[in-house]
């Protein structure tokens, strides 16, 4: 039977659906819940703290993205004394233990933590859904296996295992920002796992299997996106841990020595902690600002997104 | 039919199929159980014909379904559809066999992806087994749409703009999108308000018709199967006990269990029947007849072996020791 005359078929037979009667079966179309990311978007927007954190790391991305042009000063170059205070010789956060400039250094040290906390948590989202979502699907031998791997990487303490990575391969961005990544997925595995196995006995996935997707598509299509929004909490959490490991990397000499970066400046800084405040306390404030604001979009995000509380 | 054509044969045929699940062990080390959703059930269905499964909670109706869709793996038995062993397919002749057999699930809320348009819904049979071109498939939609009782406009909407009843007619739509020759509804009206449960039973006769649809049609609601079904079959705890035409059954049931389910309905024209107690649980199956324990026909034999489904009367099957082979039932036999 081709479709056409298949068509015609329902022509035959005339209007073969009467219309519900209005009112007994009918709801309003268009309503408040119409459509849920806007809905979420203004469950965001009514969370005051959420709006706090998104202007805080909105200025943080700014000042990263434009200041180096803005203030064009290689946060290597000596420029003053050492230790001169905040404010004096035209520095505004003072110099550090070398006389370097370290406006210069929240500057272009933020470029390098945001970059590694971004690509660290892209690279922790991946692997940890990748596992959670085959383990979840397909349970049985193939959950077993990659539960054992993912409780492999659990027990091992993630900074010393991200420090031998990155000494292993030289301390570069890439290496650091790899290194974050492979030792940080394991919680997004579980939780991409436990909704995986939450959802996929839902009677839509049977219904997707039904008209004839394919394992693929039901796991990226069709309970992947469904999964979401505890995922998205995740991927924002995740962003803030990995730029607290690339400063503990940094602080610790892990860094890379190439690159400025807000650990790297507390970590060099750290034995005149006692003679100035500013050389540590200004990069510490910056990653308190960054790793915050980002938390509280999370926090934000955990209740936009939730279905529970979104219901009301 | 006329004397020289030969019956035709049955579209659907169920042979001695089984599905048993590994239950969650209650303690550690306790030996593994199995659970016997669905212990060894026959039936055939012919093309354009009604099969009413009936039975109560538990008793492996929805199992028994997602079976003949291999949605749940089969442990034992055939499924043939029109001369093809389905049972025995896997990989892409699998995916490739189920646009021609569709399922309506009785939850209309859980059964639609929330993620997805209504349109995109009911195009989905036909974009993934790849029925018609794209143009096609856009005016069948339409078409599908308006014949489920929508409007075409409203493909844009997300499920949970829909009410209830709506939301079924969009499963029954997609159901049908891939013009199947079996669909398997599974209570597709129980969790409606019943204004629109006249509604959507209507419809799917109507779609029967126009279609030529052969209907699997599961409830545990014996008046919505009599105004449905053709033929009647009763599941008791994964088991077929009694198995009859509509008129057969509801004239003269002939089970205990099947009585006591009918005897529920006024106007029935039997005395009420009080079920005592719970089935048994699937997964310690007394010996003898599984009704045993709540049948108040029970005898000393009933509850050493297990009766067999054996027919007593033209095309009448029933499973109990008590119906002799005349066809009195034990609670006829006094009368
Ligand atoms: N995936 C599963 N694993 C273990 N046991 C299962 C599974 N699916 C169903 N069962 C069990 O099999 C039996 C039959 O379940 P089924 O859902 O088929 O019953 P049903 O007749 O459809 O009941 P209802 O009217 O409540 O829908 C029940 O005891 C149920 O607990
Ligand atoms: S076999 Fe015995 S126990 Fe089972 S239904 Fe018949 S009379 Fe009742
Ligand atoms: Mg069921």
């Amino acid at each position: 039977m081709t479709l056409l005359d298949a068509g015609s078929g329902w022509q035959a037979t005339g209007p073969a659906g009467m219309p519900e009667p209005p009112g007994s079966d009918e709801i309003a179309a268009g309503s408040a819940a119409a459509r849920p990311l806007r809905e979420a978007w203004r469950m965001f927007a009514g969370n005051p703290l959420a709006l706090v954190g998104l202007a805080i790391l909105a200025g943080i991305v700014v000042m990263t993205i434009i200041g180096p042009y803005l203030y064009p000063v290689d946060p290597f170059d000596i420029v003053g004394a050492p230790l001169t205070p905040p404010g004096e010789g035209g520095l505004l956060f003072g110099s550090d233990y070398l006389g370097r400039d370290m406006l210069a250094g929240i500057i272009h040290g933020g470029r390098a933590s945001l970059t590694v906390g971004g690509f660290a948590a892209i690279i922790t989202m991946a692997i940890g859904i990748s596992i959670g979502a085959l383990a979840g699907f397909y349970g049985g031998w193939a959950d077993r296996v990659l539960m054992r791997v993912t409780e492999f990487f659990q027990v091992l303490p993630p900074l010393l295992l991200a420090m031998v990575l990155v000494t292993l391969f030289s301390p570069t961005l890439t290496t650091i920002t790899l290194s974050i990544g492979v030792v940080s997925w394991t919680n997004v595995a579980r939780l991409t796992r436990a909704e995986f196995l939450k959802i996929r006995s839902l009677d839509y996935v049977l219904a997707g299997r039904a008209v004839g997707a394919r394992d693929r598509r039901l796991i990226w299509r069709v309970i992947l996106p469904n999964a979401l929004p505890p995922l998205v909490v995740a991927a924002a959490l995740s962003v803030g841990v990995a730029i607290l490991f690339e400063s503990g990397l940094s602080f610790l000499g892990l860094g890379d020595p190439n690159v400025m970066s807000w650990g790297m400046m507390i970590g060099q800084n750290k034995q005149v902690m006692l003679d100035a405040w500013w050389p540590t306390t200004i990069p510490g404030a910056a990653i308190f600002a960054a790793v915050l604001s980002i938390s509280l979009i999370g926090d934000g995000l955990n209740d936009a997104l939730n279905p529970r509380l979104r219901r009301r | 039919m006329t004397a020289d054509e030969k019956p035709a044969a049955p579209l659907l045929k169920v042979d001695d199929l089984k599905v048993h699940f590994a239950a969650a062990r209650r303690r550690p080390f306790a030996a593994a159980a199995t659970v016997h959703a669905v212990d060894g059930i026959s039936f055939e269905v012919a093309r354009g014909r009604t099969l009413g499964i009936v039975g109560e909670s538990g008793s492996g109706k929805t199992t028994a379904a997602l079976a003949i869709l291999r949605l749940v793996p089969i442990t034992a038995g055939t499924i043939d559809l029109d001369g093809v062993r389905i049972s025995a397919l896997g990989g892409e002749a699998l995916r490739q066999m189920r646009r021609r057999v569709q399922f309506v699930f009785q939850d209309p809320f859980s059964s639609l992806n929330p993620r997805q348009r209504a349109g995109a819904i009911v195009r989905e049979p036909l974009d993934l087994m790849g029925i018609g071109s794209p143009a096609e498939r856009e005016r069948e939609v339409a078409a599908l749409f308006r014949a489920v009782g929508l409007r075409p406009e409203q493909q844009a909407l997300f499920p949970h703009q829909f009410s209830g009843g709506q939301r079924q007619r969009i499963g029954i739509a997609r159901a049908i999108a891939s013009r199947p020759d079996l669909v398997v509804c599974d209570e597709p009206v129980s969790a409606l308000d019943v204004a629109i449960q006249a509604q959507i039973l209507n419809l799917l006769t109507r779609l029967q018709q126009t279609l030529g649809l052969t209907y699997v049609f599961i409830s545990h609601d014996l008046g919505v199967v009599r105004h449905m079904c053709d033929e009647i079959a009763v599941l008791y705890l994964g088991r077929i006990v009694e198995r009859a035409a509509r008129a057969s059954f509801f004239r003269r049931p002939l089970h205990p269990y099947s009585a006591a389910l009918l005897s529920a309905i006024p106007g029935a024209g039997l005395g009420r029947m009080r079920l005592e107690g719970d089935p048994p649980s699937p997964i310690n199956l007394p010996p003898g007849c599984r009704f045993a324990g709540r049948c108040p026909f029970a005898i000393d034999a009933c509850r050493q072996s297990d009766p067999p489904l054996r027919a007593v009367a033209d095309g009448h099957l029933v499973a109990c020791h008590r119906v002799d082979d005349e066809g009195t039932p034990p609670h006829h036999a006094g009368v």
